[in-house]
């Protein structure tokens, strides 16, 4: 079906499928982030969007109300989700599994209602613009140089390149610390935190850290996230981020970082190609059935392949 | 028996409690939270004392009738909510959007088919309970019987809340709408308090359900069996109790508590969207933690607690923050007493 519609206008349809290609890069960094809480530590974070959405406030804040320069802004924004992360996680990750799971979400709501409702900070509803200026220019240059191979045309490339080489390197950092012996403890902990701490490890501290570290990749996302809508605002930041982040996490599998990219392109390309179907439905029904496919996805892979595509077998398998 | 070791990667949550639940978890659901009760309503009636002499009569008195609106309808909806984790030890997400579909059903035949509002509820109440007793056999029964994990069962009430609330969406439109009840008379009482008629309807249908509900846990065999199946499956099959009846019971009840909890939102609130109910949902959440998860009787002090609460706040701080006052109560309560007010302090 893709190559047929590219074949009949190919610029304005391989310029749509890059947007695509962002959207689902950025949502594949986002959900890197719950790969490392739910899939290799055991912890289910339900307040992704929140932290999320406290690195994109944070970097846009500080560009806009205190005049950062931006490359101090960002490192500062990840530091304070990062932050946030912590003091969420010292109190969160004591409490069992389905309690932390409730009081992560109330986390990213009340987080939520402090961007809606702290309008002098946050802008409110209206949300925030003109942070992105330095992007904009490295944009016009790397477009200049684009033009000058014949690609002038397709102005998503340059984002589309950066959420992708963000993907890339973190997952390369996430992958290598797996294998360290700081990794080998979080799949302890998922495995049998009581084992792992009678072998004398501080489960606490590294479940502490491993939110602490998903709240940054997750700012991450949502600076990306404000580039490619050049504008902040509360709902961007909705649960529903975060659900879609776990229906492309099951469907990638657990425990696997690579799976999270796959999961993330099949999930968009079925939500976005659903455009090219002639569906005499309004807009506000088309996005419904679009979330209606994402709770779909979720109890189906779980129902039938809890494992997910990429999921390792064995690692699903009963013991005991 | 030993316990179980090695809580295998998918039954990552509740994996302990939902074999071998501990005394103080269940303990709630016994008569003894009585006097726990006596004291918290006395703590209250102390709330509102101070807030007349803070901020005179009339203000404190109508923001507390306000909370009892709000408090009976997150009562009604959190009672469902916590039956199912006290019987299933599931996490229902979906039980917001149980609240949705019973008010659509009831909007369904209110406004479309002009059948008069008793007997839309009636309707939203059968269609709701039956929605949860369809999931059972068609979902949660299978997904029990191939054990299925914590966080598959967690994922897949997720995914059933998005189905529901976007099917109702794709149905029905996003654009709010609004049952057939009088919004616009009211009755003032008590020396200045105001409230709708309606929501004075809402208020007085959703005490009368309370206690019978209340009754219903603590007399009836039905009630006794589902107390007993919270507190230890392995020992309630043993006494005789047909946990598969039990259960869909379960959903039965708490699906139709849900659906008039729907009802009475919409019918209080004035609008519905289909995303009403998964916005209650994080309160309802709240309010089952506050009264000690899966603990019914404590469910229904928490809502009426949680309303009351939200509404007080708004004598204080802008009414737009009533939200995030419930979500830090809610967080609070986790840290400082995680088994609820009504629970025993916590073990762990």
């Amino acid at each position: 079906m893709i190559p047929h519609l590219i074949s009949i206008a190919p610029f304005a349809h391989a310029d749509f499928w890059l947007g695509v290609g962002i959207v689902a890069g950025i949502y594949s960094i986002f959900t890197l982030g719950l790969q490392l809480n739910v899939g290799f530590t055991g912890i289910v974070n339900l307040g992704q969007a929140g932290f999320m959405a406290i690195g994109a406030y944070a970097m846009a804040i500080l560009i806009l109300t205190y005049g950062w320069s931006p490359w101090l802004a960002l490192p500062a924004a990840t530091l304070i989700a990062m932050l946030a992360g912590v003091i969420v996680a010292m109190p969160a990750v004591r409490l069992r599994g389905d309690y932390l799971a409730i009081a992560t979400i109330a986390a990213a709501e009340i987080v939520q209602s402090v961007a809606q409702n702290a309008i002098s900070l946050t802008g409110g509803n209206n949300g925030l613009l003109g942070f992105d200026a330095a992007w904009q220019t490295i944009q016009v240059w790397l477009l200049g140089a684009l033009s000058s191979i014949g690609l002038g045309d397709m102005d998503q490339i340059p984002l589309f390149a950066v959420t992708w080489i963000t993907f890339a390197v973190l997952l390369a950092i996430l992958v290598t610390l797996q294998r360290t012996p700081w990794g080998r403890v979080l799949r302890a902990i998922r495995e049998d935190e009581d084992a792992a701490e009678a072998l004398g490890k501080n489960t606490y501290a590294y479940k502490v850290q491993s939110l602490a570290l998903a709240a940054g990749i997750g700012a991450i996302a949502g600076y990306l996230l404000a580039l490619n809508i050049t504008l902040i605002y509360p709902g961007t930041y909705s649960a529903d981020f975060t659900f879609i982040g776990f229906a492309i996490l099951v469907l990638g599998g657990l425990g696997s970082y690579s799976g999270v990219a796959l999961g993330s392109v099949l999930l968009w390309f079925v939500l976005e190609g659903a455009r090219f179907v002639d569906l005499p439905l309004s807009a506000d029904k088309v996005a419904a059935l679009r979330l209606l496919i994402v709770g779909l996805v979720l109890i189906l892979v779980m129902a039938l392949r809890p494992q997910g595509i990429l999921g390792k077998r064995e690692e699903m398998v009963l013991r005991g | 028996m030993r316990p179980p070791r090695h809580p295998p990667y998918l039954l990552m949550l509740t994996t302990e409690s939902s074999l071998e639940p501990t005394p103080s978890e269940t303990a709630g659901l016994g008569l003894s939270t009585g006097a726990r009760g006596l004291a918290l309503l006395g703590g209250v009636a102390v709330v509102v004392l101070i807030l007349i002499a803070v901020k005179g009569y009339q203000p404190a008195a109508q923001a507390t009738a306000n909370g009892l609106v709000a408090g009976t309808y997150f009562a009604l909806g959190a009672v469902g909510l916590a039956l199912v984790f006290g019987v299933l030890r599931l996490v229902n997400f979906a039980h917001g959007d149980f609240l949705t579909f019973g008010a659509y059903a009831a909007l369904l035949a209110n406004a479309f088919f002009r059948l008069p509002i008793i007997v839309a509820t009636a309707i939203a109440i059968v269609a709701t309970a039956l929605l949860g007793a369809i999931l059972e056999l068609a979902i949660w029964r299978p997904m029990r019987a191939r054990r299925a994990g914590g966080l598959q069962l967690l994922l897949i009430a997720i995914g059933l809340a998005y189905v529901i609330r976007n099917g109702i969406q794709i149905a029905a439109g996003a654009e709010p709408r609004s049952l057939h009840v009088d919004v616009t008379s009211a009755v003032s009482f008590m020396g200045g308090i105001r409230l709708g008629t309606t929501e004075l309807t809402v208020v007085l249908i959703g005490l009368v359900v309370l206690v019978l509900v209340a009754i219903m846990l603590s007399v009836s065999r039905l009630g006794k069996e589902m107390r007993a199946l919270a507190d230890n499956v392995s020992l309630a099959e043993v006494a005789g109790v047909d946990t598969g009846r039990v259960i869909i019971s379960t959903w039965l009840v708490a699906g139709g508590l849900a659906g008039l909890a729907g009802v009475l939102v919409a019918a209080a609130v004035g609008v519905l969207t289909p995303q009403f109910g998964f916005q209650l949902l994080l309160s309802l959440f709240a309010a089952t933690v506050l009264g000690g998860i899966g603990n019914a009787y404590g469910a229904l002090a928490g809502g009426l607690l949680l309303g009351l609460t939200q509404e007080w706040s708004t004598l204080f701080i802008d009414p737009r923050w009533k939200l995030a006052v419930g979500f830090a109560i809610l967080i609070l309560t986790l840290l400082i007493r995680p088994n609820g007010l009504l629970g025993r302090p916590a073990l762990k």
